[in-house]
């Protein structure tokens, strides 16, 4: 059908619409007016992630910043929640590996409210002592959650493997041991030292206006200070792997086990990330999970998903191919993966596979563009990798540039099926 | 969200909900089929999501791995769900790009070819998604509570079906649903985004209006006798973690107590987020059962689900036991909370806030095209687009007393399964 298009020309986020600014703190502020959506989506990050940690409290960032909305000088728990739960906002905080997260939502009017309690939360925060020791419940019943999901635990376990001697092989939500060592006074610690202006940055998109924005911000956090706050930790060096390693974690009474099989991968702004994204396409995304969904799930029957991806961020990344499989089939499933990779690496990736990818990759814009949550995560990819405020526009260029002799170059430099990493989590 | 809507019918039956939104260059595309889990009789349990499974398996026109490419290639975006009520295709994708939807849609409504060897590779397929399911222990005790609450209606199984069925159904079992159900009067195909209505209309026409109607079969009609009591299971597992699953019965969507519940979900549990897409809802921390639970330190986490169905379902409460605590504990707890909602009526201000949260909801939920086009035709599985269309409205005129008159007949103990997931060898 020649449709008719009848819509305003929708254009992608570039310079044009986007605007960014540093404020006299360290704090980068990223805002984008949508005019036809009635409400305001808040997104960003600080420095102070699970890098921090200490070995023996490993979880401390990711506690403190959960912690961090159960109680301020101003507002307790249930006063923070009545504010936001009554107007249907919402805000959460959470620890990662390099950074503490945030976002938050609010019918636009409520946006003064969104960056109050945000404030509020990150100056402010007090740790009563009977909310620390219910977080700390929460915390732990995830972590027995976490010890019996398969799928978490073949992850974790891979992790372990691949990045062994590095930080990225510590789970940022710690272990139970860990969780019961910390006390409260580590949070308080851990937010003095930590939690300040520098680096931290804030995406902001919705029916605003920017300039708006922009004041009601600097207004909010353009005094906060904090002297002692660090430098992120520079990452150590990865150690490759010499052979393959493989891992099983024991679950009893499971009637899947996962897998999780793979190669560390380059980070996100090296220039061997979009060819090895668009290889990773064909080899286990692309349609019902590529080339891996093509032969394990589609051919053999073997499994409801089977799927590759490559998570790519500050550090190293992870080429992993992930499926749940019955346990009798692990080490068929296996072999197939593995075959299929040596295939991948022998003769790379067709005309037409590589085609194909490339305009799922500039077809989708739209669909992933289209929500405020959607572009906020687009202005913190451009900041948090330095990627160009033009990235977006720029993008579809910088996919039709690949060929198939880059895919499979990249292909080569990271996926090695004798140093592979194996993690089987099951009965 | 109260842009208009065009509804019309085709000669076969077909029923077609246009809703123009032009805010981005993209067209959702829902076809929407009265068949789901409650059409499967004992035996063929899992029918419709295996069929579901088999409209990806090809055409003569679309053969399998033809389609997912195609739509992939397109930048868009796919999927097909199989619930009690309905079974749905989706396709969200460039405005300029939705004809290849339209002419999939059309096509494997009526030429699927459920090739014998595709189906045998999809039976361990839907056998592995069964066992997936199984590792989680909500599942488990999910599926025991629905099977104990529904002795005599067909939503005593779930969605997936029974292992025995998924063993030993045939080809032929699956494709005479398949040509029972998917025909044109049976369906409701819902489209919104960025096209002109007559056009769009114009290539529906031309795609779908040739499909002959069938004789659809009647729906399976065994209502749920009313329960002589509450009745209360237990499962067993591994882990450390005891779950607690309160399921009462509740109303059908069309029926008038389904907004009252959604007032009583709001206050007991925060908003039901009602939405499957570009949602986003907000926390539960100052609803009645978390303060009671969680800030009592009872249990870890609380939540409710209300389910928009065509006949009565189930209302069900989920609680994550504190480490330290017992189910019992939890369930006093629960009980007081519960009675307080049956005997102490709730203030304006309370449903106020509740409706306030509704529409903030609703907003957040018009920021997807797909989302909107989702709300045509699935209003229509269990109620009409009109239920969608004044659903606030109604909630606004939902007054205390109607509050206390529902929780009285609703929440009453002897209208409840109890069920308990706990630790083998764990607290009694």
């Amino acid at each position: 059908m020649k449709a008719q298009i009848l819509s305003a020309p929708h254009s992608l986020p570039g310079p044009e619409d986007i605007t960014r600014i540093r404020l006299g703190n360290g704090i980068t502020l990223l805002t984008r007016a949508n005019d036809s959506s009635p409400s305001v989506v808040i997104s960003g990050y600080l420095p102070c992630g699970a890098l921090f940690d200490p070995q023996e409290k490993l979880g401390l960032a990711d506690f403190t910043a959960l912690a961090l909305m159960r109680g301020t000088s101003q507002r307790s728990f249930q006063q923070i929640f009545d504010a936001l739960e009554s107007n249907a906002a919402s805000l959460a905080i959470g620890g990662g590996t390099h950074t503490a997260g945030f976002s938050g939502r609010a019918l636009a009017e409520d946006l003064p409210l969104l960056l109050d309690l945000l404030a509020e939360i990150l100056f402010q925060p007090v740790f009563p002592d009977d909310e620390v020791e219910r977080l700390r419940a929460q915390l732990l019943t995830g972590l027995s959650i976490r010890a019996q999901d398969t799928a978490d635990m073949a992850s974790l376990s891979f992790d372990q493997i691949i990045f062994d001697g590095h930080p990225y092989a510590l789970p940022e939500d710690g272990w139970p041991e860990t969780i019961r060592a910390i006390c409260r006074a580590d949070l308080v610690d851990f937010h003095a030292r930590h939690y300040g202006p520098s680096g931290m940055v804030l995406a902001i998109t919705g029916a605003i206006e920017p300039q708006k924005v922009a004041a009601l911000v600097e207004k909010q956090f353009g005094d906060w200070k904090n002297p002692q706050q660090p430098e992120p930790p520079a990452l150590p060096g990865l150690h490759p792997l010499q052979e393959t390693t493989r891992r099983k974690v024991s679950i009893a009474g499971k009637a899947q086990s996962d897998i999780a099989l793979g190669c560390s991968g380059p980070t996100r702004n090296s220039p061997d990330f979009m060819p090895a994204s668009l290889g990773n396409s064909a080899l286990g995304q692309f349609g019902m999970g590529g080339r891996i969904g093509d032969v394990v799930r589609e051919r053999s029957g073997l499994a409801y998903y089977a799927s590759s991806s490559l998570s790519a961020g500050i550090g190293p990344g992870a080429w992993v191919v992930n499926a749940g499989v019955n346990p009798g089939n692990v080490d068929k499933t296996i072999d197939l993966v593995v075959r299929e990779i040596r295939q991948f690496l022998e003769k790379g990736i067709s005309a037409e596979e590589l085609a194909d990818s490339q305009s799922n990759y500039v077809g989708r814009l739209p669909l992933m563009l289209e929500s405020n949550g959607g572009v906020v995560n687009a202005l913190l990819n451009i900041e948090r990798y330095q990627l160009g405020l033009d990235y977006y526009q720029r993008y579809p260029a910088l996919v039709q540039e690949v060929n198939c002799e880059m895919v499979l170059e990249m292909a080569r430099k990271y996926l090695h099926p004798d140093k592979l990493a194996i993690a089987v989590a099951g009965p | 969200m109260r842009k208009k809507i065009q509804e019309f019918n085709l000669h076969n039956g077909l029923k077609v909900l246009l809703k123009e939104i032009h805010t981005a260059p993209l067209i959702s595309s829902w076809t929407w089929y009265r068949v789901g889990s409650k059409d499967e009789a004992t035996g063929n349990t899992g029918i419709s999501h295996w069929v579901e499974h088999m409209q990806f398996k090809g055409t003569p026109q679309f053969p399998a791995n033809i389609l997912d490419k195609a739509i992939a290639r397109d930048g868009g975006h796919w999927n097909a769900f199989t619930f009690l009520d309905w079974t749905a295709y989706m396709e969200t994708m460039p405005a300029d790009k939705i004809d290849l939807a339209l002419r999939l849609e059309a096509d494997r409504m009526a030429n699927s070819l459920f090739d014998e060897k595709e189906v045998a590779s999809e039976r361990t397929v839907i056998i592995s998604e069964r066992e997936g399911n199984e590792n989680e222990p909500l599942f488990v005790l999910g599926e025991s509570v629905q099977q104990a609450a529904f002795r005599v209606h067909p939503y005593h199984h779930e969605v997936i079906g029974d292992l025995a069925d998924l063993k030993t159904m045939s080809r032929e079992d699956l494709y005479q649903h398949y040509r029972r159900y998917y025909v044109p009067n049976n369906a409701v195909l819902g489209i919104a985004g960025d096209f002109e209505t007559k056009v769009m209309l114009k290539r529906i026409q031309e795609l779908f209006e040739h499909l002959p109607a069938g004789d659809v079969p009647p729906r399976l009609e065994r209502p749920e006798p009313e329960a002589n009591g509450e009745q209360r299971i237990t499962v067993e597992g591994h882990g450390e973690t005891t779950y607690v699953q309160v399921s009462y019965h509740a109303p059908a969507a069309s029926d008038p107590d389904f907004i009252t519940l959604t007032v009583i979900d709001s206050l007991l549990a925060g908003p039901s987020n009602l939405n499957m897409f570009g949602g986003g809802g907000t926390s539960n921390k100052t609803s009645r059962l978390y303060c009671a639970m969680i800030d009592k330190e009872l249990a870890v986490s609380i939540g409710a689900s209300q389910v928009t169905t065509h006949d009565p379902f189930l209302y069900n409460i989920l609680l994550t036991v504190h480490p330290d605590r017992t189910a019992g504990e939890v369930l006093d707890a629960l009980d007081v909370e519960l009675h307080r909602i049956r005997e102490e009526r709730v203030s304006g201000a309370e449903i106020a806030r509740a409706v306030k949260q509704a529409r903030a909801l609703f907003a957040y939920g018009s920021e997807s095209i797909t989302n909107q086009a989702f709300w045509l035709g699935h209003a229509e599985m269990f109620a009409t687009y009109q239920w969608f269309l004044s659903y606030l409205e109604r909630l606004a005129k939902v007054t205390p007393a109607q509050v206390q008159d529902a929780a009285q007949r609703l929440l009453r103990p002897q209208c409840r399964v109890v069920g308990i997931y706990r630790p083998a060898g764990g607290d009694q």
